[in-house]
């Protein structure tokens, strides 16, 4: 990388209740580039986001955004560096779909940011494609739809570093799709992105970089091609798999 | 209807209801005073000389000395019960929080209970003063609260259930407190306590009064200022801080707060049950769930509801003050019900 990273991890280990989910991790993510986190269940691949995103302290290592510790920046203020979309995104009480997206623009209230509110919103309303939504009860949408909808929120946030925990989880094939290119657009107007991910080949197709985790050690982390190999798939995941070229970027195709 | 429409007709029809009950409590009672005397009198305290007011020194003194503190009482009452449950609501995440419901007005009549029977025998009680009850109320609150609090919540959720059991144990545990009390308690003690756990307005004064309507008025206005992040909250902890709020400080200063208002109208009025679950639960039907407007709202609603629960108890049965706590757990007994009929047939209860 060129630029210098706005988010980089050191040694990070974490430790929960004498389990190793993380260890001795280190990872630099650069503006302008969507990282794609993957990994077998369990590798600890939320785990590396949420000590990334300053949710986990991680048990030894450090973790710095823009060259100052994570810990530094308080909570307003790290909302206004970073946004995260979660797995979970349940609401209580009976919130529309407009105002769970509005709520992505409170860390810039009383800020010169709020006059872009409008506009953000419908931004983000359009990139994730609920604009039809909007005056639905979130609690009655769909799971998908839901996940969009908190997408929105997200996007209406405008950082410079994104998370997104499985952003295309239950999504359909379309939607996946449209997440992704969504992604790397943002990451194409300067952000940062941080996904995870599990299929192999919506990474491959949409990331810049791709960073493999695998019980907690990263076992690889480099452009796709690098990255995904028939070899290391196999190793890592215990299944053999069959990569094909298509574009420019690996298919990873399981032998069945 | 939009949300903004139904907002204002909420507020009209608050206002107008809000209206009326001070009216009717003013002119209704044992002594029937006229509405256009009570307009003289109120314009006569603000300075304007007029010929409606009553000179009629009973009248006057009835509306001064009875009716009018105890209206303002109901209002700062209703308005504190309702606020608490609301701001309760937003930091469980789950609309059954309540502080009567989940034993922090039982937490606070134990507080206030054991400061009239030990009073003359404990140090701290006599420096108190005729304070210690009301600091002991919301001494109790607050550490039912708290116990609430860090028994009930699993990552960063309430479970409905955890909450209710919690409540159960704590108003257990409240009353056998209580009982203990009764026991060993002088009559006049006895006599008080059982006014505690009953709720009533009856005799409030001016000087209590105003110690009601000072802690509420500044609960309100903090409980509006952190209407936003409780907004947040309902996305949840970890969605509530990915968005900038400090949410530990948050519940812990909310708790305060609850403990504070459930406290202060637990100490002068004993336990009104219920306001803070059917207020809030109503306005957030009628106008969505944002907290600044609910909060707000649920302030003038509490009010006017016990104004209109306090015009019932004095004047159901003639010649006597009903407890006005139990007014408002017969509306609350059924009211409980209903949601969780209503709640069954969504999605088969609570759990």
């Amino acid at each position: 990388m060129t630029t210098p990273p706005v988010l980089s991890a050191t040694d990070v280990s974490v430790v929960i209740d004498g389990t190793a989910i993380l260890d001795s991790v280190s990872l630099d993510i650069a503006y302008g580039e969507v990282l794609a986190l993957v990994g077998p269940n369990g590798a600890g691949k939320s785990t590396m986001l949420g000590v990334l995103s300053g949710d986990h302290k991680p048990s030894a290592g450090s973790v710095q955004l823009e060259g100052k510790p994570l810990g530094s920046f308080s909570h307003l203020e790290l909302a206004r560096r970073r946004s995260v979309l979660t797995q979970e995104n349940q609401v209580s009480f009976a919130f529309t779909a407009a105002e769970v997206v509005e709520m992505g623009r409170s860390p810039w209230v009383k800020t010169p940011q709020l006059a872009e509110d409008d506009e953000a919103i419908a931004a983000a309303l359009a990139a994730a494609d609920v604009a039809h939504l909007v005056s639905r009860q979130y609690g009655s949408l769909s799971g998908g739809e839901k996940a969009r909808v908190s997408l929105a929120r997200v996007l209406a946030q405008r950082t410079g570093v994104v998370f997104l925990d499985e952003p295309t989880a239950a999504l359909d094939l379309r939607h996946q799709e449209e997440v992704m290119r969504c992604a790397a657009g943002l990451a194409a107007s300067g952000r940062a992105v941080v996904v995870v991910v599990h299929d192999l080949s919506l990474a491959a197709a949409y990331s810049d970089r791709v960073a493999l985790i695998s019980h907690g050690v990263l076992d690889a982390v480099g452009t796709p091609a690098e990255v995904f190999t028939a070899e290391r798939i196999e190793r890592v995941y215990g299944l053999s798999v069959e990569i094909v070229e298509r574009n420019g970027r690996p298919v990873v195709l399981p032998v069945r | 209807m939009s949300r903004r429409a139904r907002g204002i007709t909420l507020s009209i029809v608050l206002a107008a209801v809000l209206v009326a009950g001070v009216l009717l409590s003013s002119i209704i009672g044992q002594l029937s005073i006229s509405p256009s005397e009570v307009l003289g009198s109120l314009l006569r305290a603000v300075g304007i000389d007029n010929s409606f007011a009553s000179s009629d020194p009973i009248i006057e003194s009835t509306l001064w000395v009875v009716r009018f503190p105890r209206i303002v009482m109901a209002l700062a009452v209703g308005a504190a019960l309702a606020v608490a449950g609301s701001v309760m609501q937003a930091i469980f995440g789950n609309p059954l929080a309540e502080p009567g419901v989940v034993g922090v007005s039982s937490g606070a009549a134990l507080g206030a209970s054991f400061a009239i029977v030990l009073g003359g025998n404990v140090a701290v009680l006599s420096a108190l003063g005729s304070w210690g009850t009301a600091v002991f109320a919301f001494a109790g609150g607050l550490l039912a609260t708290l116990l609430v609090y860090f028994m009930s919540r699993a990552n960063g959720r309430t479970e409905v259930v955890t909450l209710l059991l919690t409540g159960i144990a704590i108003n257990a545990f409240a009353g056998a407190g209580l009982a203990f009390l009764l026991f060993i308690g002088d009559t006049a003690s006895r006599e008080q306590i059982v006014f505690w756990q009953l709720g009533s307005l009856n005799g409030s004064r001016w000087q209590e009064v105003a110690i009601v309507v000072g802690v509420t008025v500044v609960g309100l206005v903090i409980a509006a200022l952190l209407a936003r992040r409780y907004d947040l909250l309902a996305l949840g902890e970890r969605n509530a801080r990915h968005l900038g709020v400090n949410v530990e400080a948050l519940r812990i200063g909310s708790i305060v707060l609850v403990a504070l208002l459930t406290g202060v109208a637990v100490a002068f009025c004993g336990i009104i049950a219920f306001v803070g679950l059917v207020v809030p639960h109503i306005i957030r039907m009628a106008i969505g769930p944002s907290h600044r407007a609910l909060i707000l709202a649920s302030a003038v609603g509490g009010g006017v509801l016990l104004v209109f629960a306090d015009l019932l108890a004095r004047t159901l049965v003639a010649g006597a003050d009903l407890p006005i706590g139990m007014l408002t757990s017969l509306i609350g007994g059924p009211f409980f019900f209903y949601l969780l009929a209503r709640q069954r047939k969504r999605s088969g209860g609570f759990a």
